[in-house]
């Protein structure tokens, strides 16, 4: 046959672009092991128990541990959970099931991309103006404004995402029972979802528990225990790595900063690989 | 016989595409009624005004009346909520609620009837044994309804829906996701059934209309060609339409 293609360089085309994806997976995944073990490295030493167990104490005074900006981060990261989640929620079930309101949604979507693109050190500013200024001092609180702020929009699409997969005819099988639109999504639709959505407030707190630029304008860092919750600055793992990484002379500090990043990359990779399990569950149908 | 619905002129409307012209058509109370038609014809449009439910969707409307029980329920002064109670609604896929066996059937009944919890189990047996699933599921009640098997779960939404002491059936295209043992099961289940309640079924499944119903009208395009009892029309349909369609020329 005439104008035949070589074979020949069709298969090393195929060769080539499927060494080329290889290549790229094996960057990528090296990449990760690569920040996980550097982690561990340095972090592991630093593990003992009065470590996990003392608050952090001044520079220069040994014996200090990371407990009071564990427990902080915590009541920081589930603060902005409670403040953002269940607007959040509401206004992704509007997107979901009023979606035959277009203007009002394209708004609320629209402005939902622009503030998931919003660099946090913004967000840290605006509620550094707004809480920390009107207030008059720093707090874990305003740090929970902070979060939540950026927490918000995640949430909300993504239960939009989760809303719309849940077919349509177990909405008109529930309504033609003679249940009421509200009820519908309440106990039906969000219920055959709620993985989906636990799965997004999940994946959003991971992802905030480790922002540091909000904090830094908001809740900054104390030793003291996080009782200064409303009232202070509160003690929290993001700046506490900041500091002592970059902000100290001493070598036990530095050794304690790597100490807390293996922590939080732990807590990190356990909210996230119990997200996955959730999820497929989900896909198991159940 | 009595006429249980009356539909009247119904024209219905997909924003501006009109996908149902003059439909009228009288249903026989405790009879079943079959709805055939090719694909995109319009029974399902025509079904889903008997409850209402195309309202979900802003941009559907419908014009005409559908007497039931005497009641123009097109009026906006009907209750919804009480017309769905007393016309129920099958759907092609089953469509059980993310919740137990036993809670599929009693939280509907919950929403509209205060009951003891005695006389709610007494209410979600007889309705499983009405859709003939009670000795299938009753030592697993508190399971999920969405572990039932297919054909379980359509009998599920069967007993769910006459749980609610409904008069009417409406069911589209209830076995066709469903495999033939199942679906001869429904058949079975629908023909005791209409002793109580009122069946409008839409089938793509000419035999199936056949074997199970009473009345059958003929939908093409958007127009009710043809109506009567089941045996006349299959066997000595009026309109060349019907005849080209039943004997499988088109459709």
């Amino acid at each position: 046959m005439k104008n035949k293609r070589s074979i020949t360089s069709r298969k090393w085309t195929d060769r080539l672009v499927r060494a080329f994806s290889i290549f790229a997976v094996a960057v990528a995944v090296m990449s990760m092991l690569w920040v996980i073990c550097t982690v561990i490295y340095y972090g592991h030493r630093a593990l003992r128990p009065s470590f996990l167990l003392n608050p952090s104490r001044p520079y220069g005074i040994p014996g200090g541990g990371i407990a009071n900006a564990l427990l902080g981060t915590i009541a920081i990261t589930f603060g902005a959970a409670l403040i953002a989640v269940p607007p959040a929620i509401l206004g992704g079930i509007y997107l979901s099931e009023y979606k035959d309101r277009r203007v009002i949604c394209s708004i609320l979507r629209f402005s939902a991309t622009v503030m998931m693109g919003m660099p946090s050190v913004i967000i840290g500013l605006f509620v550094y103006m707004i809480v920390v200024v009107s207030s008059g001092h720093f707090s874990g609180f305003a740090g929970s404004v902070a979060l939540a702020i950026i927490m918000f929009p995640v949430v909300m699409r993504n239960t939009e995402d989760m809303l719309g997969l849940v077919p349509y005819t177990l909405r008109e099988a529930a309504l033609a029972m003679g249940m009421t639109r509200t009820r519908t999504t309440l106990r039906i639709v969000c219920f055959a979802a709620r993985r989906g959505l636990l799965t997004g407030v999940l994946l959003a707190l991971s992802r905030v528990s480790g922002e540091t630029a909000p904090l830094l304008f908001t809740a900054l860092f104390s030793d003291s225990w996080p009782t200064t919750y409303f009232s202070g600055p509160t003690a929290n793992m993001p700046v506490l790595i900041t500091e002592y990484a970059t902000n100290s002379p001493f070598a036990e500090m530095h050794q304690a900063g790597w100490g807390a990043a293996l922590v939080v990359m732990l807590l990190v990779l356990t909210i996230n690989i119990a997200t996955r399990l959730l999820i497929r569950g989900q896909a198991d149908g159940h | 016989m009595a006429i249980k619905i009356s539909a009247k002129n119904l024209n219905f409307y997909y924003g501006s595409n009109q996908a149902l012209f003059d439909n009228s058509l009288d249903i026989e109370e405790r009879r079943i009624t079959a709805v055939i038609g090719p694909s995109g014809c319009g029974k399902s449009t025509h079904l889903r005004v008997y409850n209402r439910i195309f309202e979900l969707y802003r941009d559907q409307r419908v014009t005409g009346e559908l007497i039931i029980d005497g009641v123009n329920v097109l009026d906006p002064q009907v209750d919804v909520l009480e017309l769905r109670r007393k016309v129920g609604m099958i759907f092609q896929k089953p469509t059980p609620f993310p919740m137990s066996v036993f809670e599929n059937i009693a939280y509907p009944i919950k929403l509209h009837f205060k009951l003891s919890s005695k006389e709610l189990k007494q209410r979600v047996e007889q309705a499983l044994r009405a859709a003939s699933l009670w000795d299938e599921v009753k030592d697993k009640l508190k399971n999920s309804g969405l572990a039932l098997s297919g054909g379980q779960q359509q009998r599920l939404c069967i007993a769910r829906a006459i749980a609610i002491e409904p008069e009417i059936l409406l069911m589209d295209e209830p076995t066709s996701a469903i495999d033939p043992v199942a679906t001869l099961k429904i058949e079975e289940l629908m023909l005791s059934l209409k002793e109580k309640y009122t069946i409008v079924v839409v089938t793509h499944n000419m035999q199936q209309a056949a074997r199970i119903s009473d009345n059958t009208a003929f939908f093409f395009k958007g127009h009710i060609i043809e109506y009567g009892p089941t045996a006349r029309i299959f066997t000595n349909p009026k309109e060349k339409k019907t005849e080209e369609y039943i004997t499988g020329r088109f459709g």
